[in-house]
């Protein structure tokens, strides 16, 4: 039948944890990867990828990575704009005194130095919970903004303060700079994505998820049972970071070709990711998906609404985003805490069962 | 003496200054969150919108205004008087306490025995709902705002400590502003412990801190002192507003102070009135005191973006309860 499995006949482990039990599921998952790789990239222009998609992909991968953090592990951050600026100023760095350097070696150094950087700042999380973390990585982001104001040599002490990415190019292709194909920089990033997307599912359902939502459910119980919580939380906080370094590379490299550190990457970044998995859903990586699509596509859709049909002045409308959002996460925290994940859930179940109630 | 050692004096007198307005923002967040539980992000944007408010009512300004001249090609403005300050400051802090009731009503019933950061969150969707709310209804373009409290050095001063240095110093710099934010920091702190130790409603918030499930046993309506107590905020927000508003404009910016009193209560405990006003003391005299030193000379300035919270995080390595907060203990 349509969204049924026929009875529960597991015979062993691997079908028992499959990411994907129902078969209509399975193909649905297919199809959309197919669709993504072989079929968009003839379609898409250069609106949709600069309004809709780039972003879309890009926050997805920060999304993930703070979802590892704060949805796995349980350690909230509102750091994620410094440490999207940390892979910035490494792509940047890495692209000019490397021209040579293949552009998928740099976006993943990058995240390795945010990595690195993250875990610096993990380290007080060993003493420091709840709020009192959350502000306190609140430091990193005001630090690290700072620090790539003040010195020069991050910016290659370029007279406006600007970092601005060179022409480079993968496979023949420009992937940065102004030769740039809709098509190119759409795949560049969804490869990223897709192999991030599938590292994180696995790496989640195994032994290191494990640990790090035991420490999220109760840290002293979990440590307890033997986990080792500055392990833990230090590797949560690394491979967290890398997700969101990688993320920045990508914003500062194909996206926004240009970037000033105190506009690109501010608190506000910090914040919108964080919306991101609150309305996708904590704790799942298809809320990640849910919730930057939703955080992205919301304000063109508004602005589209108010400015373009309705003809309101754009400062009228971009006020009214801020109360349609705070409205929306109130709402949303009031009506379903979870998520999108969880009504997606929910619809599954139901579905499963579907016309036959009991 | 050397001058040198009088401008350092005069950097931690001004630090003692800046230390109070963070304080007045920072006993926003220790009232609500010994309450209720909730670190209120949305403290800020409080200030910011009393702020807002009242320089509408002073001015006279129709609220929307801007909303509803786009939607009916009105031309509509101001409703052409001017309000008294005194006046406009009861009607702002009228319009505080409806917004208490509403958020009561409309968010935190809601969200009653959900976990602490589903509550932070919540406060964080509603502080960008009243900061586009708050623009909307007043338009957003910078206010000045004026109450009648003095501006600009105390002349005073300054010539009562001019023959402490040589002739290249000439007396302590201190704004009157400062000084008058000082004073009233002190009455609303003061005034905040009468009330808290000597009134039935005082007793009544005092036991809903302590243990949320006793005072409901024995007869505390939970949901009205959680008005009064966002309704009290408002005011310590209405006032850190004038405050702020009248030294800076009355401007976005201004709900970012809310960010700069995080690490006063990190310091300070999330749970102590008077660790509030010497968490905000402490920072604001070391963040002058290392932009004056360190920051300015050796690393080209502007520490003081972030100095607070590596100092609050540093501090908090060794004592995760902050100065006067109580000790966390935790049960399997």
């Amino acid at each position: 039948m349509l969204y049924r499995e026929a009875g529960d006949f597991k015979t062993s482990y691997a079908k028992d944890q499959q990411t994907f039990p129902i078969a209509f599921d399975r193909w649905g998952y297919f199809i959309t990867i197919a669709f993504a790789f072989l079929v968009v990239p003839f379609l898409i222009n250069d609106y949709w990828v600069n309004a809709v998609v780039l972003p879309f992909l890009i926050y997805s991968i920060a999304a993930i990575g703070l979802n590892i953090l704060t949805g796995y592990c349980g350690q909230v951050s509102l750091g994620t704009g410094g440490f999207m600026a940390v892979g910035a100023f490494s792509a940047y760095k890495l692209m000019t005194a490397f021209p040579e350097l293949s552009m998928i070696i740099v976006i993943l150094l990058s995240g390795g130095v945010t990595a690195f950087v993250g875990i610096l700042f993990g380290l007080p999380s060993l003493r420091i919970k709840g709020f009192y973390l959350a502000v306190a990585t609140l430091a990193a982001q005001f630090f690290l903004v700072w620090m790539f104001n003040k010195f020069p040599w991050f910016y290659n002490y370029s007279a406006s303060g600007q970092i601005s990415a060179p022409e480079r190019s993968v496979f023949g292709f420009a992937v940065t700079g102004a030769n740039v194909t809709p098509a190119v920089s759409y795949l560049f990033c969804l490869c990223f994505v897709f192999v991030l997307a599938w590292a994180a599912r696995n790496l989640t359902r195994g032994a290191n998820g494990r640990k790090w939502m035991a420490i999220r459910d109760m840290d002293i119980a979990a440590e307890i049972i033997g986990v080792d919580p500055l392990k833990t939380k230090l590797t949560a906080f690394g491979v967290s970071s890398f997700y969101i370094g990688i993320a920045g590379a990508l914003l500062f490299a194909i996206y926004l070709g240009a970037a000033e550190v105190g506009e690109a990457f501010d608190i506000s970044k910090s914040f919108l990711v964080l919306f991101m998995i609150i309305i996708g859903g904590l704790g799942s990586i298809f809320g990640s998906f849910a919730g930057a699509a939703f955080m992205v596509l919301m304000p063109v859709l508004l602005k589209n609404i108010m400015v373009g049909y309705l003809g309101w002045p754009t400062d009228l409308a971009s006020h009214f985003q801020f109360v349609i959002v705070g409205g929306l996460i109130v709402i949303f925290l009031i009506l379903e805490p979870h998520g999108f994940a969880q009504l997606w859930r929910l619809a599954k179940e139901k579905l499963r069962l579907w016309p036959f109630p009991h | 003496m050397s001058a040198d050692f009088y401008y350092a004096i005069e950097v931690i007198l001004n630090g003692l200054m800046a230390g109070v307005m963070y304080s007045l923002v920072a006993l926003g967040f220790v009232l609500i969150f010994k309450a209720s539980g909730i670190f209120n992000y949305a403290q800020g944007v409080m200030a910011l919108f009393a702020a807002l408010t009242l320089v509408g009512f002073q001015n006279g300004e129709i609220p929307f205004s801007h909303l509803i001249n786009a939607v009916f090609g009105t031309d509509i403005h101001h409703f052409g008087w001017h309000m008294p300050a005194f006046f406009a400051i009861l009607c702002s802090l009228a319009v505080m306490i409806l917004f208490a009731f509403l958020v009561e009503k409309y968010i935190l019933k809601h969200l009653v025995n959900q976990e602490p950061i589903i509550l932070f969150m919540a406060t964080i969707g509603l502080a960008y709902f009243m900061e586009g709310f708050g623009d909307l209804m007043w338009g957003a373009d910078i206010k000045k705002l004026d109450v009648g409290i003095p501006q600009g050095g105390n002349i005073w001063l300054e010539e009562n400590t001019a023959f402490l240095g040589g002739d290249d110093f000439y007396g302590f710099y201190i704004d009157n502003l400062d000084i008058w934010a000082t004073i009233f920091a002190a009455i609303l702190v003061i005034s905040l412990v009468i009330f808290s130790q000597y009134t039935k409603t005082g007793r009544a918030l005092r036991a809903v801190a302590d243990d949320h499930q006793a005072a409901l046993s024995v007869g505390i309506s939970l949901r009205s002192i959680w008005v009064i107590v966002w309704a009290i905020a408002g005011f310590v927000a209405l006032v850190a507003g004038i405050m702020w508003g009248s030294k800076s404009g009355v401007q976005f910016s201004l709900s970012l102070i809310a960010l700069k009193a995080l690490p006063v209560l990190m310091l300070g405990g999330f749970t102590s009135i008077p660790g509030a006003i010497i968490g905000g003391l402490i920072i604001g005299v070391g963040e002058k005191l290392f932009e004056f030193l360190i920051g300015a000379p050796f690393l080209g300035g502007a520490t003081e973006n972030w100095f607070a919270y590596m100092l609050a995080l540093l501090f908090l390595v060794f004592r995760p309860q902050g100065l006067f907060g109580e000790k966390i203990i935790e049960r399997v």
